[in-house]
Formats: structure tokens, sequence, C-alpha cells
């Protein structure tokens, strides 16, 4: 069936002028095939005997089908191809039930521990919506003026995210029952999740983490991951406690952390702070270190300058720092802001820490467990102990290629014997 | 007959065989959907291509139609181009942003297919005005087709054009259908160099199937456009032998007239005119469209291999980039 | 009289500046002077002197080559001005006013905005079409209407509204220079008014007004008034309006309507939180829709207040004075709006 027009797509034979046996000539018409614009003659391309005709007047077949088969110079015809059978028109299916929620909204609730199932959808036929999801996590408002749904300008949520104020603990400002950004009240003096956690106990610290990952939610964040080969490094790194006396033996965890500090000062755009709509450099590498306590929740202190330590010195930073805030006895130095966060999970066994950013900061980095896995080295496969570094970046100050840029510049600093003095 | 007139009949056959047998295989590609788009055939109407387009300088400009296959071919643009524009790929002669209606070529100053009617028309008149104000030698053919002679743009572009007194060469390609529309069911007046006239230029009809006598008319209206007093417009009579584009049942004309006119064939014509003259024998005839075919077979496979432009590149051309020349 | 003319009158004082007509000529004089390639024709501009009488004195200077009448062929002579472009001259054409610019619109999206792509980007259209905008005349329906936000929706073309004294001067040269079609359009309630209030960068510098790019023509805090052409004096009123009471409105004026500076109107609104769009176009797929648009995409988190938008009324503007003057926006009509933001 030849394409006739760019918006042919089948045609229906209804005339054939030539039978098996006709001698045909190129340019003569064979067929008429009616589309939907009208009868259209087709012509032959070839010279020709017409060995067969492989579609019956009447048919209906799509562009692209052999209508016919035409022996050239007496030679064999090609075995006729079979016309591929018309599609026949596909019944509507009664179907399955439609899914509850789409994936966006699925995935959203799976990330806020929501099961949708147990929701009531608002959405068409009633699906659940993101709006659903959303309300489950919330304990229902307080009534507004108007007695509807608060009504909160994007401004304004988005100032009481950052300031860690409820949006349902705000309260309009004019008559109109619309809450602005004015209405939002004044941040308190530098908060910070360490000393909201030291002055209020294990419920405000929640609150704390609370507040500043919903807050972090609000910011568009990017993940790179990268599984790094430290054989050689965990290979110095034991080549060094060797000589130290027990008290000045290295962990990893120092390690990994140093070249996260290292690879901050090459890869600076990860290092600082997203305020008011533009990336902010910081002018140091402070590093905050998220620090599990053991009765739950975490504190996050910070290093300051951890570059420019030499990795003893960083290892006696990190184990004070950590014993302080077990202790409930965090510095004032402690709770400086950091300009980049890292998350090591390695000690639960955990691989990869998908983290979320601390705002203001722009990045966190994770470190997994030291796992011994397969690892292909030119040809030959051998076991290495590798460690999965990931990177969450805030999409608005970098894109991905920076933080896999990051990345490699950690597995650089851990393999450059320079940057270990 | 002396060898260099002969010579050159034989060019005028060779222009019409390739323009009509490249149009031949542009229907078998169109069929097997290799061409998409709308394709617009000048099968029957090649002695205007060869004999107008062939008669332009190098420095003449040529804006065309919709149906401009054969034009461009008479002016120089590449058969693989063509064919590789029509395949979409990046080697096309517009990189594959234009198809079969939108042919350009800024080397040979072909101005390219316009496939608004009588769209090309006011772009011509000011490639003359700005011939005329920087006081070059040259002229600006613009082809269009009897439709056009109805549109607001004709009209306005042949009155300002003589006001001005431009050197344009008006060329109605009248093939006697505006698609399906007859001439007579669509002008009050259909002798149409007789409504050019009106607007006070040398404006006469020729037999557009007969390649010598395009030629012989073109030269004469040249000589006159180029002096500088103003432009002339040539009415060139002929006959689509095929549908208006393909996927045209072709409802509005009867197969007897096709067959008429078909006797007046311009290849046809001149074939046996060389022939009856000694101009040309069967295994020269055989020998000249064996050449022709391995031309198209070899262009065929050019555009075929060729890349298709990528992807990332869309947004490219929408404004010109920086190049470092001007025109 | 719309508010842009009285606003003009109230600041043409004894010893005035330039007006804008003024300023459009002498750009016109300096390109002519600067290059030979450049020319300029449309529909009385040479014996007549223009229409809005900006070429007045031009034919004189140059002669009829140079600045040529055409016949009343619309289509014709804008294409001739395309052709021209692409034969290598910089032609400047002045269509009358933007409703007649519809009998070009072949030429002008068929072919000006489409020859570049079409080709492959063989060729580019180094034209410059001039035309008149805007209603406040009492010239009805078929001369006062606001068209280029329609013209902004199309790519390929350039679109710019100068609005003040010193961008009239110094657009024209820019937009010779610029290898594709620039259509510039100036209100009619402009050709009469000075400089003395709205004062932007470039005042000083004819050559440093750039083809795109927003000026803030205003700086405030609390809500950012985004306009072009005609509307900018109506739109710097209201301002002054909104400061007698309190309320610091930034005006913006975009005067590159395609493309859209959209950085200024986003860090304008980042600052304010609020927006009022002011457009004498039509509302509905208005360039005021396109603005308003893209706020919200990128700058939702920032808005306190819904967007608002201050058009003319969906009908065709009306002859009698009373009637053209509800249809369009006012100063009142822009500070009730910018006052609804602030709440």
């Amino acid at each position: 069936m030849p394409s006739l027009g760019a918006d042919m797509d089948e045609g229906t034979v209804v005339e054939w002028s030539v039978a098996p046996g006709d001698e045909v000539h190129r340019g003569d018409l064979i067929a008429a095939v009616e589309t939907e614009k009208s009868v259209i003659d087709v012509e032959c391309f070839e010279d020709g005997v017409v060995e067969a005709l492989l579609v019956p007047v009447g048919a209906k077949v799509a562009v692209g089908t052999p209508l016919a088969v035409i022996g050239t110079d007496g030679a064999p015809a090609p075995s006729a191809p079979s016309a591929p059978s018309v599609p026949a028109e596909v019944p509507a299916p009664d179907g399955p039930p439609l899914p509850r929620a789409t994936p966006p909204v699925r995935r959203f609730a799976e990330r806020l521990g929501v099961d949708t199932g147990d929701l009531a959808g608002t959405g068409p036929h009633g699906t659940v919506t993101h709006a659903d999801v959303r309300a489950a996590t919330r304990p229902a408002p307080a009534a507004s003026p108007a007695g509807g749904r608060l009504r909160v300008t994007p401004y304004a949520r988005r100032l009481a995210a950052e300031r860690g104020t409820p949006v349902e603990d705000l309260h309009p400002g004019t008559a109109d029952g619309v809450v602005r950004g004015r209405d939002v009240p004044a941040a308190p003096p530098a908060p910070s999740a360490p000393r909201a956690a030291t002055r209020a106990g294990a419920d405000g610290m929640r609150a704390a983490i609370a507040a500043r990952m919903t807050r972090s939610l609000t910011i568009p964040q990017y993940h790179v991951d990268a599984v790094l080969e430290v054989g050689a490094a965990l290979d110095r790194l034991r080549e060094l406690n060797r000589r130290a006396a027990v008290s000045a033996r290295i962990v990893p965890a120092a390690l990994f952390l140093h070249a996260v500090a290292r690879a901050a000062r090459r890869v600076p755009e990860l290092n600082g702070h997203w305020v008011d709509g533009a990336p902010v450099p910081a002018t140091s590498v402070d590093v905050g270190v998220v620090v599990s306590l053991r009765g739950g929740g975490l504190l996050v202190p910070t290093i300051p300058a951890a570059d420019e330590l030499a990795l003893p010195d960083l290892m006696t930073a990190l184990r004070e720092v950590v014993e302080r805030a077990r202790a409930g006895r965090l510095r004032s130095s402690d709770t400086a802001d950091a300009g980049l966060t890292v998350s090591d999970l390695g000690d639960t066994g955990g691989h990869a820490v998908h983290g979320r950013i601390f705002p203001p900061q722009v990045a966190l980095v994770g470190l997994g467990a030291v796992v011994a896995r397969p690892w292909a080295d030119g040809d030959l496969l051998g076991v290495r102990p590798t460690v999965t570094t990931t990177l969450t970046g805030d999409h608005r100050a970098t894109d991905g290629v920076v933080g896999g840029r990051f990345l490699h510049a950690v597995d650089d600093v851990l393999h450059d014997l320079e940057e270990w003095s | 007959m002396s060898a260099t007139v002969a010579d050159d009949r034989l060019d005028l056959l060779r222009g019409m065989v390739r323009v009509r047998r490249f149009e031949e295989r542009c229907v078998e590609l169109y069929s097997t959907e290799r061409i998409r788009g709308f394709m617009h055939l000048c099968i029957g109407e090649e002695a205007v291509a060869v004999g107008l387009v062939g008669a332009l300088e190098p420095g003449d400009a040529v804006v065309s139609t919709y149906r401009e296959h054969g034009h461009a071919l008479v002016r120089g643009v590449p058969m693989s181009a063509v064919l590789a524009e029509m395949f979409g790929r990046a080697t096309g002669c517009s990189r594959g942003r234009g198809g079969s209606m939108h042919l350009f070529d800024a080397a040979r100053r072909f101005y390219g297919g316009n496939a608004i009617v009588g769209g090309g028309l006011p772009v011509a008149v000011g490639l003359g005005l700005a011939d005329a104000l920087t006081a070059r030698p040259v002229a600006t053919a613009c082809l269009f087709g009897d439709g056009a002679v109805a549109e607001g743009e004709f009209h306005e572009c042949l009155n300002l054009a003589a006001l001005w007194r431009l050197p344009v060469l008006f060329c109605c390609e009248n093939n006697r259908y505006a698609m399906g529309t007859a001439l007579e069911r669509e002008h009050a007046e259909t002798d149409l160099a007789l409504r050019a006239a009106a607007y006070g230029m040398p404006a006469w009809a020729v037999d557009g199937m007969d390649p010598e006598a395009v030629r012989a008319a073109t030269q004469r209206a040249l000589a006159l456009v180029r002096g500088g007093p103003g432009p002339c417009f040539l009415e060139l009579r002929t006959y689509r032998f095929r549908a208006h584009s393909m996927y045209d049942p072709d409802r509005y004309r009867d197969r007897a007239e096709i067959a008429r006119w078909r006797e007046h064939d311009p290849v046809d014509g001149l074939h046996a005119r060389l022939l009856a003259d000694g101009e040309l024998d069967d295994e020269g005839w055989a020998r000249l469209v064996a050449e022709v075919d391995a031309e198209i077979r070899e262009a065929e496979a050019v555009a075929e291999a060729a890349p298709v432009e990528p992807v990332e590149d869309l947004l490219r051309f929408v404004g010109a980039e920086p190049t470092g020349e001007t025109p | 009289m719309s508010t842009g003319t009285a606003a003009a009158a109230t600041t043409s004082g004894t010893d005035r500046g330039p007006t804008y007509r003024e300023a459009l000529r002498e750009a016109l004089r300096e390109a002519l002077h600067a290059d030979e390639r450049v020319f300029l024709m449309g529909e009385d501009v040479g014996r007549y002197g223009g229409c809005f009488a900006v070429s007045l004195g031009l034919l004189e200077e140059f002669g009829p080559d140079r600045v040529r009448d055409t016949p009343l062929s619309e289509s014709a002579f804008v294409g001739a001005g395309i052709g021209a472009a692409l034969g290598g001259l910089r032609p400047i054409v002045e269509i009358m006013t933007v409703n007649f610019s519809l009998l070009a619109l072949d030429q002008i999206l068929n072919n000006a905005a489409t020859l570049s792509h079409m080709s492959g980007g063989q060729f580019s259209v180094p034209l410059v079409v001039r035309m008149t905008t805007g209603a406040g005349r009492q010239l009805a329906a078929q001369h006062s209407h606001s068209l280029e936000g329609w013209y902004a929706h199309i790519p390929g073309l350039r679109i710019v509204a100068p609005a003040t004294v010193a961008d009239a001067r110094g657009v024209l040269a820019p937009a010779l220079a610029c290898p594709d079609p620039v259509l510039l359009f100036e209100h009619a309630g402009l050709y009469g008014t000075t400089d003395d209030a709205p004062d932007g960068p470039g005042a000083d510098d004819p050559a440093g007004v750039a083809l795109d790019g927003a000026a803030v023509r205003r700086p405030g805090t609390d809500v950012s008034l985004v306009t072009y052409g005609g509307m900018l004096p109506t739109t710097l009123a209201a301002a002054e309006r909104l400061a007698e009471d309190g309320t610091s409105a930034e005006v913006v004026d975009l005067r590159s309507l395609r493309p859209l500076d959209e950085e200024t109107v986003l860090a304008s609104v980042r600052r304010t939180h609020r927006l009022v769009v002011v457009d004498e176009g039509w509302r509905s797929g208005s360039l005021a829709a396109e603005v308003a648009a893209r706020v919200a995409e990128h700058a939702f988190y920032d808005l306190d207040a819904p967007p608002e938008r201050v058009c003319s009324a969906e009908v065709p503007v009306p002859y009698a004075a009373h009637l053209e003057r509800a249809a369009l926006p006012s100063v009142d009509g822009v500070v009730a709006a910018a006052r609804r933001t602030v709440g």
C-alpha cells in the first residue's frame, strides 16, 4: 500500500486493473485504492509480470503492506511476503481498577510514611492527590477566621518553613484571612539544631529536626553516588596506626571526613549557603558532622577549618566533638554555622546514605559502611574494600555535574599521598 | 545547424530528463515513506525550469514556489542536497528545516521555495530594490503560478516594481490550475499577460511546453529588465501531468485533458526534434538517460548516508548566528 | 486624553528637552548618515513628513531614494523591506499603525520571522519595522489597538517598545545592527513626551541602549509594577500616588517584549513579593499573562499575593472619550491593583 500523503495511514483496495499473468510497465495504473480523502490510482514502479495479488478487493491494509508481487526479467518471483494482518480494533478494556494514586503521589506518600490505601482520595475518580497525602501528615489545621482552609501565601509558607514555625500556628494579619509574609513571626536569633536540642531536651530536638528537614523538603535536591575503592587508603591507614599509640589511632571515618574536607577545598561550590535566592560561598571549610545520640535524635556539631587539619589532628577533633555532643556539652565554637555536612552511617552497617541538606547549606555528603565488593581491576576481578559515598546537592545552587566532580575529588584525595600530611 | 547550437539543445533535453527522472524517483521514495510532508511535482513543466532558470546569470536571484524541485536543480543546487533535504538530513540544502517546499541555497542566490501563494513576490521586489539602489546589473526572477495572480500581493508587487522601475522578471508558470481550481473558474480575465500589462510593463505569453521558446523569451525579457527601464512579465503556458501534490485524487480534470496535454510533453517533443534533426540517436539517448539515472542513484546514496541534524540543535537558526560576515 | 498624554502635558515646560518624536527623528537622521545601506520607506514618510511627523524634513535632507514614499501596499513594501535586507541593505520600514500591519502579517510572520530557520541558517533578515501602537486619541477600533503582544508570540522576531525619549533616541542603532528582524512599537501617546520624569539607563549615552534588557524606572520595596511602552507614564503616576500613602512601588519597564528580560522582573518580585502587570493589550492571551505566568513559574514561593493584571477592557477600542478612557488601564486601576496585592 503506497503512502499517498503524510496523513494517510491505511487504504482499501477497491479495484484491481490487472490480474496474475498480466504484463505491466512502470507507470501503469494497476489498482485503485480508497483513502479517507478519495479513490486514488496506484501506479506500478516496475516492468514485469504480475505473479500474485496479495490483497483482495475490499480489504483495508496499512501503508507499507505489499499489494502484489511483480516478477521482473523472468526471474523467479520472490516468495510472497505475507501481508501483515490488519490490526483489529482493540476493544476498550473494562480494565483493571485505576490505581489509587499516581506514581509521583505514591512516591510522595512513601517519603512521608503515609499509606495511600488508608486515604480517602479527593482527586478525579477518587484518586489520592498530593494534598490528600499532605493533609494526612498534618494535624487538623486551626480554624481560620473564615472557617475554611487557612490561606497562606507561598512566600509566607516559605518563611514559616525557614523559621521553623508550623503553618497551623500562623494568624492572618488582615480581615481577609490571608496569611502574608509579614504575618510570620521573626526568626529566633540564629536558631540551630544543636542548641535547640541542648536547651529543650528530646522533644525540642525532634521539633528542631522536623523543622529543619521539613524546610529541606522545599529545596530541589539532586543525588550523586559513587562507590570508591579504598583498599590502598585503608592499607596506608593501618600502616600509620601500627606505628601510633593506641590513643592516637585513626578510624576510617576520620580518613573519609578528611578526604571530604579537602575535596570541599577543591570544589568550593558545594561549601556554602543559599541566601535570598543566591549561593553564598563559605570562606573556610567548616564541616558539620552528624552525630547520632544513643537515646535517639541527632546533633550536628561543626569542625571549623577541617581542611586545614592534618589527619591525626582531625581524628582528635572528631573524637572530642563527638564526645561533647553525646555528653550534651557542646561548646559555642562547636555550633558555628557549617558550610557542608557529612553524615557517616558506616558504623550502622548501612551501605549508603541518601540524606537531605541542612538548609541553608547547599550540600550533604553521605558515607556508608566499608564493604568488601567484587571489583574489576583492568581485566581481573578481585575483592576490595569499598565505600559508597553520596552527595546531595541543592539544585538551585549547583548541578549534578558538580556533585560528580566532588565525589571524584574525594576519591582523588584518598589516593593522593600528599594530602595525607 | 552548428555544433554549439546542437550541444545547447542537447543540454536542454538533458536538463529536462534530469528533472523528470528525479521527480519520478521522488514519487517512489514518497510512496515508501522516505519522503514525507507535502510534495509537489513539476512533471510536465520542465521546459520552464530549463528554459527560464537555465537562462539566468550566476549573479541573478531566483525566488520560487513550493513546486521548485526543477528550478533548484537547474539553478545548480546539488541533487544530493535536495534529496537530503527531503529526507530531513543535516546535509539538506536547508538542513532539514524546510523539506520539499523550502529549498534554499544562498551561494546560488536561490531564495527558496515559498509555500504561501504570492508570498515570494514582495521579497523579489525587495531584492530588485536592493539591486537598483546599489546599481548592480543583475535581475531577480520571481516564479509563481496562475493562482498567485488572484492574490493581492501580486497586484501590490507588480504596481510597486513598475512604479520604482525595479529589475524584476515576473514569471507566471501558468499550469491552468490553482491546486484544483481551473483558470477560468478563478479569473474573470484569463489572459494573465494582459492583467500584468495593465501595470505598465512589457508582458507576453509563451509556449511553456517548448524549452527553446521559453529560453528565447527569457533572454529577451532579461535584456529589457537588466537595462533598467523596469520589470517584465512572462506568462509561461504549461501543464502539470500529475496531481497538485501527492495524495491528490485529481478529480477536477478529466483524463482526456491530461492525455491531450501529454501529446505536448516537452521532453518527448525535444527528444523527437533532436532525433529528426539528426542531433541525437537512440544510443545517445540511452546514454543520456543512463547518465542521469546514475546521478540520481549516486545522489540518493549520498543523501541516505548523511547524518540527521541533532535534536540538540532544534532551536538553532531561529535568529541569525554570528558568522562574521554580512550579506 | 489618555493618562499617558496627560502626564506628558504636565512635563512639557518651556525649557524642555527633546520630545520622543524628535528623538526618533534624530536617530533616523543619524542612521541615514552613518550607513549608506540604510533607507526609510513607508506610507507618506517623505513629502508628507510621516503621519506622526517623525520623518519630517528627512526627504529634503536625504532624497527620495532613501526616504521613500510607498503606495498603500503594506504587504508589498514590508516584503520589499525583507527582500532588500536579504539583498544587503538595511531598510527601515514604517507602518502607519499596528492595525495596518495586519495587511503585512504574511510577510512579517511567514517570511521575516521564518527565513533564517527555514533556510537552515543561510539567510538572515536585518530589517527594522517601526509602527505606531496604542489608543488614547479617540481614533476608534481600527487605529487604536495594542497588538505588540501578538508579535511577541513569534519566534524569529525581536519586539521592542521604547517608552522613554532616551530609548527612542537610542534603540534604532542596535536594532539596525541586529541581524534579525526587529519590530519597534511607538505608542502614539508618547510622541509629544519629554524625558523629565522617566529617566533610564542610556539617557546620557544613546549608544548604550541595548535591544534587550528591562529597566527599573523607579526603585521600590513593596510591589513590582511591570509595564512597557505607552503604559509607563500611567504606571509611574500610579507609583507616585502609592508613595503618597506609604506604599513603595518599583516600576519595571520591559522595553524588550521578545526576548523578555525575565531576570530583571524576577529579581524585582523577589524583592517586593508582589506583582502587578500593566499592559494596554487585551487581557486574554496577553503579554501580561506571559509575565504573570513566568513569575508564577519561577518565583512562586516569593509571592505574597496573587499576581494582578491591569489590561484594556475586552472590547474593540470605542470612539467616545469617556468610553475609551474606561476601556484603557488607568492610574486609579493600577493603584487599586497594587493595594490589593499589599493587602
